[in-house]
């Protein structure tokens, strides 16, 4: 009599081939998302291999989505932790622009890499902060309060400078120019700091009590502070991370751009939240995945590339990002109304 | 249990909003190893106590005592660590992470900050053998039915030191099977001293389970009973209360309804609702008054929803004077004639923020359209006659709906569906919540629309109430009804026999 | 006396008023207005002018956030607005041809009109966030507008289609009286039909309004298209201002600015109850404000940490407002989650 009756369904282990497809779904059913986004990535890698034929799919134009890209993934991360806890960040791009010009300001001045990177993730990270308590405190929503955030970055990029300010510093240069090569591969330092904010990203999110609150806090704020999870502060947590990595993004665009420049980043607010649905995150928060976010950049990289390759107008990345979002949107849609009913 | 200290008890709780007490001075106490039920009728102050037990709420007067300690709990988690734990009706879990995390987090097994996930299953998945759960730990607790997550949830709470375990209504969502399950766990937990709170409306399963029981209405203690020496009839009778007020026996004219017989302005046959209605049979002649009376989880509510067009049904007929319907909305069923205002008067009744004059226009105005609009002189003459005729105060039109009284927010509600001169009204506990004067207009209002020709459902929890304003009475129970009486022929007693359980004298 | 001070419109007019103030004391020329040709000039004149595109959206925002909804997407539906236009006109024969330019707008407008009704109908129809549905046309909106053009920033030189920025009509900007007009259109639709009051009811409890029989859904998808109409309107009038279509700069940021305008003007986002005098007070603050920065010699680039530090005072003192009217409602805030039950004890006598 103890085994219960209403769990024959889910849970009589056996070794059968079913049945171990039923496990990994019920317990990684959150994925199908971002399994969906991997799809959709292959499904591009062909198409522009046979579009340019068998010229798409070679070590380098790969090793290139990533150097290219790092900027926004290293954003993608950090808006990953915001809409997971239900909130959104649309300050991140204007950020990213006051950041970059702020190092090459203090570059220019003369100040020591040591001193102008430290300063361009903590006025990330400052900013990120004002948008949190806002939010925590204030009560404001996080569009509205992040929409400060980017009104704040935007202006304070034009205060430092009305142009652009060249980078000659040799160590910043130095992340973008070192190629590191691995047979045909090739990666750029910028490269491998995207890549470990994602993995840093990745074990916070998964194996830390903090990361844990975060997707607390996006099934159900209630429910999280009942358990008694530390809510207020995981969630002021998630926008100085996403501050941060907008500061981080701001050091690997002025690297790869050689400058910074204060109209950078309009819009790469909406890039960001795009490849991070398009990951298979859901906007309503508590659900996704930051590899996910990691492979909607891919994504992003992907089409934007091949559009480049086949000369087309730019703005059909726009058009199809903006197709690739709704279509996602409908689906997240679909599930949550079916776990809905569910319940 | 004489001799043994109560290990929880609450004396002089008050808990005030505003001016109304919702608790008012109640003692409560739970002793190690039983089984206490907490009943008594929507707004009785159930879920208060509940929430000034488990700190979710502070008391203004009134003393918590654990194991013999005033204690004071500023937040739930603060009462879980005292061991109090609580499993809510709304599951408090999060669909969204796995069964295991959804019982450890808050006390995860960790080292540093990073968190051992083997430990945290292994964790979760002992408290889950100890009631007897085969489950994969690891799965994601929303991939789970209701009744095993209802199961999750009790086993975060025993997973913790557990002393006293608060199971809000943990068995409205559960099949049988389930219950049975649940039941089988309470006892074991019961066994090992654990000193539980149950809170159900389904009386059966009280009588199954609890030792004691504890009777609150309108936020006041009725008394503690041992369950075997309380009837059921008496407990329900306890839960209800007799209010005495002013009566108002409606003079029937029994001829006249045996003539409007002829014209059934409602026939439903076999509705059914999803969670809430089977197979009931409604019929209604013009001016006559169906009283509706069933406990709390009746269906009653349902009922209403699916005659107004609120709820769909499953299956079943609906027929308004004689012709078939699908009703798909409460648009629909407005322009048949047929308007249902709701037991949730803020919730779903009144718009707070807009005026009385706002208020009661607003379903006219949106039948008409939204370019025919009903001309100022006329709306506000209109919106005047009806604050006039059911004398709603202060008699101020343009004042925001939320700042009435609950009784006059009731009759501007009234107002609003009155105003499109249905056929047919469907109110569900029109008089909750509002003071004596107010509910005996209400009734007598009832009464008037009926002599003049309106046929209305007028579900209430209070049998007196029903009996006073119903030509006819349909009793609820488990979703069904299970028999409609003539009102003059029954008297309250035999109506609450009716209500509590039919074979009352088997037992 | 307090009745003027407790006036939901009190403190939008004061700032407004002291904005306009502290103007005329730094530069008495600000209040200053010329007539040159029977026309009226002068910095006041400029900034009822140029506020026109802003007003027209955020009359648009009004409606939109009062059934609880918010619009992205009006910026790129004046981009898409501009580039319909232009490209009509570009490809005439005769771009100068009166006729030739009203059918250009005539399109242009339409085919706001249809953006907007695609909005309404994610949010009203397929039921998702007004926030993550018009994100989609923010995106994706831009990008039709370059396909129009062709990538390019379409110029145009057309007597009549400068008219609509520049142009002068009984001694006033042209430009002004299409956002006069509209408000007018706006305020008479909303008072004089039944429509301003559903809104709101909608918009406080959709619930209760849907058991009341409000045709809830058609309202708010009908406030979408109203606001992809207008902003495709306000398309237009910047196109002119220009001379050109400018897929990437028009109307950037517009939808930022139209809310708060909205918000200045005293409309809760929460929806409900809503004020067009006080979205045009908003709007009037706004234009007045960047003026007055533009004056102070700070680069307009700068200027939006101005509008930040405004964000950030208008958001404070509205949830410290918040606050006060809980303190009256402790009993509310307590019961939070309190239950059904509960909440009905909550009511003042």
């Amino acid at each position: 009599m103890a085994a219960m009756t209403m769990t024959r369904a889910e849970s009589r282990p056996s070794d059968d081939g079913p049945s171990r497809v039923q496990t990994f779904l019920s317990r990684h059913g959150g994925m199908m998302p971002s399994f969906a986004a991997v799809f959709i990535l292959v499904l591009l890698f062909i198409g522009g291999e046979i579009f340019l034929r068998g010229d798409f799919i070679r070590p380098l134009t790969i090793s290139n989505l990533l150097i290219d890209n790092a900027y926004l993934l290293v954003l993608a991360v950090g808006m990953t932790f915001v809409i997971l806890t239900g909130g959104i960040d649309l300050s991140v791009g204007s950020v990213m622009a006051f950041t970059g010009m702020l190092g090459a300001k203090l570059l220019a001045e003369g100040l020591p890499v040591g001193v102008a990177v430290p300063a361009m993730l903590l006025g990330g990270a400052a900013i990120g902060l004002f948008i949190g308590v806002l939010v925590q405190y204030f009560g404001v929503q996080p569009f509205i309060a992040s929409l400060a955030g980017l009104f704040l970055g935007r202006g304070l990029a034009f205060i430092v400078s009305l142009s652009s300010i060249k980078v000659e510093n040799d160590a910043v240069l130095w992340l973008q120019s070192t190629r590191i090569k691995i047979g045909d591969w090739v990666i750029t330092p910028t490269g491998i700091i995207a890549l470990v904010t994602v993995a840093i990203a990745a074990f916070v999110l998964h194996l830390t009590r903090f990361g844990r609150t975060i997707y607390a806090i996006g099934g159900s704020e209630q429910s999280a502070r009942l358990m008694g999870l530390k809510v207020g502060r995981a969630k002021i947590g998630a926008y100085v991370i996403s501050g941060t990595c907008a500061g981080l993004a701001g050091l690997l665009l002025t690297a790869y751009s050689n400058a910074g420049y204060p109209r950078n980043g309009i819009g790469t607010e909406l890039d960001a939240i795009a490849a991070v649905v398009i990951g298979g995150t859901l906007l309503t928060g508590g659900r996704g995945f930051v590899l996910g976010s990691m492979i909607g950049v891919l994504v992003y990289g992907t089409i934007k590339t091949i559009i480049n390759f086949m000369g087309a107008e730019q703005a059909w990345m726009q058009i199809i990002v903006g197709a690739l979002l709704l279509l996602f949107i409908v689906v997240q849609r679909a599930i949550v109304a079916r776990s809905e009913g569910r319940r | 249990m004489d001799g043994v200290r109560p290990l929880l008890e609450l004396t002089g709780a008050t808990v005030r909003f505003g001016a109304d007490a919702a608790l008012d001075h109640v003692d409560f106490r739970l002793y190690p190893g039983e089984v206490h039920s907490l009943m008594g009728e929507n707004g009785a102050g159930k879920s208060t106590l509940i929430k000034a037990i488990t700190g979710a709420l502070a008391m203004d007067e009134g003393v918590l005592r654990l194991a013999g300690e005033a204690v004071a709990f500023a937040t739930p988690h603060e009462a879980q660590l005292a061991g109090i734990s609580t499993v809510y009706q709304e599951i408090e879990l999060l669909p969204n992470l796995s069964v295991a995390e959804n019982i450890c987090l808050g006390r995860e097994p960790r080292r540093g900050a990073v968190m051992s996930r083997r430990l945290m299953r292994e964790r979760a998945g002992a408290a889950l053998a100890e009631l007897g759960l085969e489950l994969d730990p690891a799965s994601l607790l929303g991939t789970h039915s209701v009744a095993v997550q209802q199961l999750v949830a009790i086993a975060r709470a025993i997973s913790a030191d557990v002393r006293v375990l608060v199971l809000d209504e943990p068995t409205s969502s559960l099949d049988l099977d389930e219950v049975a399950e649940l039941f089988r766990v309470i006892r074991e937990l019961k066994a090992r001293g654990v000193a539980i709170l149950f809170v159900s409306h389904f009386l059966d399963q009280v009588y199954e389970l609890a030792d004691r029981i504890t009777v609150l209405r309108d936020g006041e203690l009725v008394g503690e009973y041992l369950t075997g020496e309380l009837l059921r009839i008496d407990l329900v009778q306890k839960m209800l209360g007799r209010t005495v007020s002013e009566l108002r026996s409606r003079e029937r004219a029994a001829e006249d309804d045996a003539e409007a017989g002829a014209g059934a302005i409602l026939r439903a046959r076999g509705v059914t609702v999803a969670h809430g209605v089977v197979e009931a049979d409604v019929e209604l002649a013009e001016g006559e008054v169906l009283g509706v009376a069933g406990l709390l989880g009746s269906g009653r509510t349902s009922l209403a929803h699916a005659l107004t067009g609120v709820a769909r049904l499953e299956s079943g007929e609906i027929r308004v004077e004689g012709e078939s319907v699908r009703l798909d909305s409460p648009r629909h069923a407005i322009t048949l004639g047929v308007v249902y205002s709701s037991e949730n008067r803020r919730r779903d009744g009144i718009v707070a923020e807009l005026s009385v004059l706002d208020n009661i226009t607003l379903a006219l105005q949106s039948e008409r359209g939204v370019f025919r609009r009903i001309p100022p002189a006329r709306r506000r003459e209109l919106a005047a006659s009806w604050v006039d005729a059911l004398d709603i105060r202060p008699p101020d039109l343009d004042r925001p709906v939320g700042t009435l009284s609950g009784g006059n927010q009731q009759k501007v509600l009234l107002a609003r569906l009155l105003a499109l001169s249905p056929r047919l009204l469907v109110l569900d506990e029109p008089t909750r919540g509002i003071d004596v004067g107010a509910k005996v207009e209400i009734q007598n209002l009832v009464g008037e629309l009926a002599d003049n020709g309106m046929s209305v459902v007028f579900i209430s929890a209070e049998l007196e109430e029903v009996l006073r304003v119903g030509d006819r009475v349909a009793v609820m129970r488990d979703g069904r009804i299970v028999e409609t009486v003539v009102a003059a022929d029954v008297t309250t007693d035999s109506l609450l026999a009716l209500v509590a359980q039919p074979g009352e004298d088997e037992e | 006396m307090t009745a003027i001070y407790r006036h939901r419109l009190f403190w939008p007019i004061v700032a407004l008023v002291t904005l306009i103030v502290i103007n005329a004391v730094a530069r008495p020329q600000f209040i200053k207005i010329r007539v040159q040709d029977g026309e009226l000039y002068g910095p006041l004149i400029s900034i009822l002018r140029d506020s026109a595109p802003l007003m027209l959206v955020a009359l648009g925002m009004t409606i939109v956030i009062a059934t609880r909804g918010i619009d992205l997407s009006v910026g790129a539906i004046m981009a898409v607005s501009g580039a319909v236009a232009l490209t009509i006109i570009d490809g005439a024969e005769d771009p100068g041809n009166v006729g030739t330019v009203l059918i250009a707008c005539i399109v242009a407008v339409l085919v706001s009109l249809v953006l907007g009704a695609w909005n309404g109908f994610l949010v009203s129809v397929v039921g998702i966030q007004p926030i993550i549905a018009t994100l989609v046309l923010m995106l994706a909106g831009r990008g039709v507008a370059l396909l129009i053009t062709g990538g390019f920033i379409t110029t145009v030189n057309s007597e009549p289609y400068s008219f609509i920025a520049s142009g002068y009509l009984f001694a006033l900007p042209f430009a002004f009286l299409i956002g006069v007009v509209a408000i007018v259109i706006l305020s008479l639709v909303e008072r004089r039909t039944a429509l301003g009051v559903l809104t709101e009811a909608v918009g406080i409890n959709p619930e209760a309004s849907r058991l009341a029989g409000v045709r809830s859904r058609s309202i708010i998808w009908g406030a979408y298209i109203v606001s992809g109409t207008l902003a495709g309107v306000a398309g237009l009038i910047y196109a002119s201002n220009i001379k050109a279509a400018d897929a990437n700069a028009a109307g950037v940021f517009i939808e930022l600015y139209a809310i708060l305008a909205v918000v200045l003007g005293g409309t809760s986002l929460n929806g409900g109850k809503f004020s067009i005098a006080g979205t045009v007070v908003g709007v009037l603050i706004i234009q007045t404000l960047d003026s007055t920065i533009l004056f102070l010699g700070v680069s307009s680039a700068q200027s939006p940490v101005f509008f930040a530090i405004v964000v950030v005072i208008v958001v404070i003192v509205q949830s410290a407002r918040l606050r006060d009217g809980l303190a009256a409602l402790t009993a509310r805030v307590r019961s939070r989650g309190a239950g059904v039950q509960d909440s009905d004890k909550v009511e003042v006598a």
